[in-house]
């Protein structure tokens, strides 16, 4: 084997281990580094109850209630396999709408409901002009890709 | 036939790269004008997100180059440490800089969309933290490619440095597959693209301007470093 193939194959080996590296550091890393729960995860291990959290899903349609006060709503989180109802106090980013994604900041109560601090709109990948939107079925703005 | 090894040959890469650079450097130019143009007056908004869309004519091929860049000191790390050209080495130091200007071009024009689409300048997700390490990343490679030459190094450890970072690339691509984030999943696949041909076509222009742009200012950079070494050697001659 000469010196110059020698180094090729050391060097394939280390491209092949920096990949496996990478793919390990994203799988071990699955759980940990989601930046949300989604309501089937609650559903399924039980809430993190009293810690600070994100929870992620769509606004369910028609659950937007205002609330008297005038400044508290209340909407219903859903990734099509569980909800939480949340309730939140404040302003809501421009893109917060029903049938749209939304990530909550905010802590889970012992009743499996959520408070949010915070409100962050999530959107999903498509982009098209208004009259394009308007002649697709369905809901106009799902956030289709919001279960891995 | 020109190999690989003809390419290698510093004169030769001159002779190519000097009339290359100013075609590459205003084509690009005209392009990302001609996209930039398109994409603010002759496009529609976004039905979500209106005007704001438009940043993405920039986002995008920030972001495309801020990791191509990396591919590319990958690349050619790996064809130094297996053939020893030296051309390799000077590729990978010329390519540091304006991919680490590219990543933090791509964090900065993120962060200005973020705040009206999502609500946020910036957020510990899984897509938006694995771009600012890459963007740390190249500061250390530019420190380390500096240290080793000051120190009459060979150039190997920021070759074998250029290699284990690329480790981040896949990551950063499938961030958005794999973890919740809040960053949007992948709109351009290399058969279909989830973006509306009407909005699609100056991102084209601009994602190739971009790219012929910092292909022109490597190649300058390359040159700049092969001058320099020229005249560093003739001193050293002049010296002894």
């Amino acid at each position: 084997m000469k010196p110059k193939h020698q180094r090729l194959t050391l060097a394939l080996l280390a491209v092949a281990a920096v990949l496996g590296a990478s793919g390990l550091a994203l799988s071990a890393l699955k759980d940990q580094a989601a930046f949300f729960y989604a309501p089937g995860d609650v559903a399924k291990a039980g809430p993190p109850v009293g810690r600070a959290v994100r929870l992620g899903g769509m606004v369910q349609q028609g659950s937007i209630a205002k609330q008297p006060d005038g400044v508290s709503i209340r909407f219903v989180v859903t990734d099509g396999t569980a909800t939480v109802p949340v309730s939140f106090r404040g302003v809501t980013p421009d893109l917060f709408r029903e049938g749209s994604g939304v990530v909550a900041e905010g802590m889970f109560n012992a009743d499996r409901s959520f408070t949010a601090s915070n409100l962050l709109a999530k959107h999903d990948e498509r982009y098209m002009p208004p009259q394009v939107a308007k002649t697709e079925a369905g809901p106009m703005h799902e956030t289709k890709t919001l279960a891995p | 036939m020109p190999s690989i090894h003809a390419l290698a040959n510093p004169a030769r890469f001159l002779k190519i790269a000097r009339p290359l650079t100013p075609v590459l450097l205003l084509a690009g130019a005209a392009l990302i004008l001609l996209g930039s143009w398109a994409g603010l007056t002759l496009t529609p908004p976004d039905y979500l997100q209106g005007e704001t869309v438009r940043i993405m004519y920039i986002h995008v091929p920030t972001a495309w180059l801020g990791m191509g860049g990396w591919s590319g000191i990958a690349i050619s790390s790996i064809v130094f440490l297996v053939w020893r050209h030296p051309l390799a080495a000077i590729a990978a130091r010329a390519i540091a800089l304006p991919g680490a200007v590219f990543a933090a071009l791509c964090l900065a024009t993120g962060s200005i969309w973020g705040r009206p689409t999502w609500g946020t300048w910036w957020q510990w997700d899984g897509r938006l933290t694995s771009m600012l390490l890459l963007f740390f990343v190249y500061l250390g490679y530019m420190a380390l490619a500096r240290a080793d030459a000051d120190r009459g190094g060979d150039g190997r450890i920021p070759a074998l440095y250029g290699v284990a970072g690329s480790v981040l690339l896949p990551i950063i691509r499938y961030s958005v597959v794999w973890w919740n984030t809040l960053h949007q999943g992948q709109s351009i696949g290399l058969t279909s693209s989830s973006i509306d041909a009407s909005i699609l076509w100056p991102l084209w222009l601009t994602l190739i301007g971009f790219t012929l742009f910092f292909a022109a200012i490597v190649l300058m950079r390359m040159r700049t470093m092969l001058a320099l070494a020229k005249a560093e050697a003739r001193m050293r001659r002049m010296a002894a």
